[in-house]
């Protein structure tokens, strides 16, 4: 029989809040295990009092947590976290390592690959995990344009990052899992801590997360203006929907803010309905709303790379459109 | 502090507004990128922005470091007219293939080469490969502090370094010390043009060529030989979808989108 498969996925805690990518990869990680079918999923848990959490994570797919709690853990920051996981990593050697691609997880994955000297493939796209313990990990390179398969035939862990927004978290109410409450004295020295973060200021952008919303209306640089802008978030509004958007339009500052960029390097969302207007298509932006339910695109060339991707074109200005579909919407609710 | 030794870590790629005519070959499944204009990696403009606005408040010196093919040089002399000082291209058939971590040893072995060194700004992702992982790598191997996605920087006159790292909905701050890896956010500036006296400057500017031995590097520790992880199969990602044109006047339109948000349930 082959060895058993230890699977770790490094959990985000943000103000004693998981983040939901880390739940995400979790689900994935329970998928692998299942695949694999003799494998085992380890969930570490680092922060300050965040002892209830990690009683939550078995719920999420957790055979076993690894808590870390201390006082100098309360802040993400790069020196302190790598240091824990480094020294837990070399004691339990896991086969994989997987952790979220969220601002600090981009940063941390690096960090701990370079530290171990194993190979790291960054936002994959997809994972498989072969029952002799081959993880086959899948990249988007070229903004998504191609898609590629990476190995890491010899170094163990095998490390890979994930996206939000890419899999799928799994509930699991009734099950339990081990804790094991890890002492951070003996995981972190006072001596190797070269940086101090000093706060977290969070920003909740007002409305709804792109991420969460049913119908999304996007708008590119096509739209053209501020003004113009309105006519989606009037839109959007009608659905208790989010407004997203392509890079340019970002640039152009007529958008709710970088939260709401779609694409390879923004966010990967899936809602009911899309609706896209002044949007060329470009392989970045579309690689982020692939699993959207329907893809509706209204674009004045009838030749834009949009229309090869969507369920349904419009070739017409939006400004002819838009306005008439409002309108329409408000009279069938009312 | 007298006057800040930066290097810039920057990468020539494929131009991205070309990345729609990226095919792989469906014989050999190798990608067909010839012919591609490359540029230098949009990222790393703002990197060297940083680099020089850096340079105008306390003095100093830039030099970008690049580790790519002899032909990439006249792409890395566009950073040489923005303002950078010096450029050292790290080439060598050896480096061919290299991963994140094979990359970063070498970019490592060229800026200690280069000697004194108190910062490194790389840009915080390459427009083709987009890991966002050798600034923190470089950092590590170095043996010296790193940060990445920082969107606001800010160095004293004793070397003391605050800095902002984005997080999803905000900003952690974060304080240390030179000398330090960066890894700079788009957000941070607005890169400078290229001026004609910048780019008649720039053809005066000390540029280098080193190699494997040069660097005193270990074959087996740069290219795909040093490389942990290793390449497979290559595909596309399946996009496509049954484009329905829908036709008519505005209003007709409207009312076939009113349909479909019925029929998708998003519209009662
Ligand atoms: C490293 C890197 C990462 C990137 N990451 C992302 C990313 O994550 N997300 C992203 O979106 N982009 C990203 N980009 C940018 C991306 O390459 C494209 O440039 C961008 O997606 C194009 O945006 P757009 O469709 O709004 O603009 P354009 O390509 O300029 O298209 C505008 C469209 O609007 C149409 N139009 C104009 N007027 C009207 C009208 N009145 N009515 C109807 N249609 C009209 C035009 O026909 C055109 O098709 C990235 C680029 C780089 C280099
Ligand atoms: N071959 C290279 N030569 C010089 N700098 C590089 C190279 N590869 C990556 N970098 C730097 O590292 C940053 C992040 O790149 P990446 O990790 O490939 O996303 C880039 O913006 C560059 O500043």
């Amino acid at each position: 029989m082959e060895k058993k498969q230890v699977i770790w996925v490094i959990i985000e805690q943000v103000q004693g809040k998981t983040a939901a990518v880390s739940l995400e990869v979790l689900g994935k990680a329970c998928q692998l295990a299942a695949e694999a079918a003799n494998a085992q999923v380890v969930a570490v848990a680092l922060g300050s009092a965040i002892g209830p959490l990690a009683q939550q994570l078995p719920k999420h797919g957790a055979d076993k947590v690894f808590l870390v709690d201390d006082p100098r853990l309360e802040l993400y920051q790069n020196d302190t976290y790598s240091s824990v996981l480094r020294r837990l990593i070399e004691r339990e050697r896991p086969d994989v390592v997987l952790i979220g691609a969220s601002a600090s997880g981009e940063e941390l994955a690096p960090t701990l690959a370079a530290q171990l000297g194993t190979g790291l493939a960054a936002h994959c796209t997809n994972l498989r995990l072969a029952a002799d313990g081959t993880l086959t990990m899948l990249v988007p390179a070229f903004g998504g344009q191609v898609i590629g398969e990476i190995f890491c035939p010899v170094q163990r862990p095998q490390m890979a990052t994930i996206k939000p927004g890419v899999f799928s978290p799994v509930g699991l109410a009734e099950r339990t899992g081990e804790i094991v409450q890890e002492d951070g004295a003996s995981l972190l020295y006072d001596a190797e801590i070269r940086l101090r973060a000093t706060r977290l200021v969070v920003e909740e952008p007002p409305g709804m997360p792109i991420e969460q919303a049913d119908v999304i209306v996007a708008g590119g640089w096509g739209i053209g203006s501020r003004e113009n802008w309105r006519l989606l978030e009037e839109l959007a509004k009608e659905f208790n929907g989010a407004v997203g958007c392509t890079r340019p339009a970002l640039d152009q500052g007529w958008t709710g803010g970088e939260h709401t960029m779609i694409g390879s390097s923004g966010k990967t969302v899936r809602p009911k309905l899309y609706l896209g207007a002044g949007i060329s298509g470009a392989a970045h932006h579309m690689v982020g709303i692939k699993d959207s339910g329907v893809i509706i695109s209204v674009n004045r060339d009838k030749t834009a790379p949009i229309f090869q991707f969507s369920d349904y074109c419009v070739a017409a200005d939006f400004r002819d459109v838009l306005p008439e579909l409002l309108a329409q919407i408000r009279r069938a609710k009312h | 502090m007298k006057g800040l030794n930066i290097s810039v870590l920057v990468k020539p790629v494929p131009d991205p507004g070309c990345y729609e005519s990226i095919q792989i070959d469906p014989q050999t499944g190798i990608l067909v990128r010839e012919g591609l204009p490359n540029i230098l990696n949009p990222a790393d403009k703002h990197a060297l922005e940083a680099a020089l606005q850096l340079v105008e408040q306390h003095s100093g010196r830039v030099v970008m470091v690049s580790m790519a093919p002899p032909n990439a040089l006249e792409t890395v002399k566009e950073g040489l007219a923005m303002g950078a000082d010096e450029a050292w291209l790290l080439s060598d058939r050896a480096f061919a293939g290299a991963d994140t971590l094979a990359t970063s040893r070498v970019l490592a072995a060229g800026i200690k080469k280069l000697g004194l060194c108190d910062l490194v700004l790389a840009g915080s992702e390459s427009a083709d490969g987009g890991t966002a992982h050798v600034p923190s790598q470089v950092g590590e191997i170095l043996g010296i502090s790193h940060l990445t996605n920082v969107t606001w920087l800010n160095i004293d006159t004793d070397a003391n370094v605050r800095a902002r790292m984005k997080m999803e909905n905000g900003y952690i701050e974060v304080e240390g010390a030179l000398p330090m890896v960066i890894g700079v956010s788009r957000g941070m500036n607005v890169p400078r043009y290229t001026s004609l006296p910048g780019i008649l400057a720039a053809q005066d500017k000390p540029v280098k060529v080193l190699g494997l031995n040069n660097l005193g590097l270990d074959p087996g520790s740069v290219g795909l030989a040093g490389s942990p992880t290793q390449p497979g199969k290559l595909s596309r990602p399946e996009l496509k979808r049954q484009g329905e044109r829908l036709e008519g006047e505005p209003a007709e339109l409207a009312k076939r989108i009113v349909a479909i948000m019925r029929s998708s349930g998003v519209l009662s």
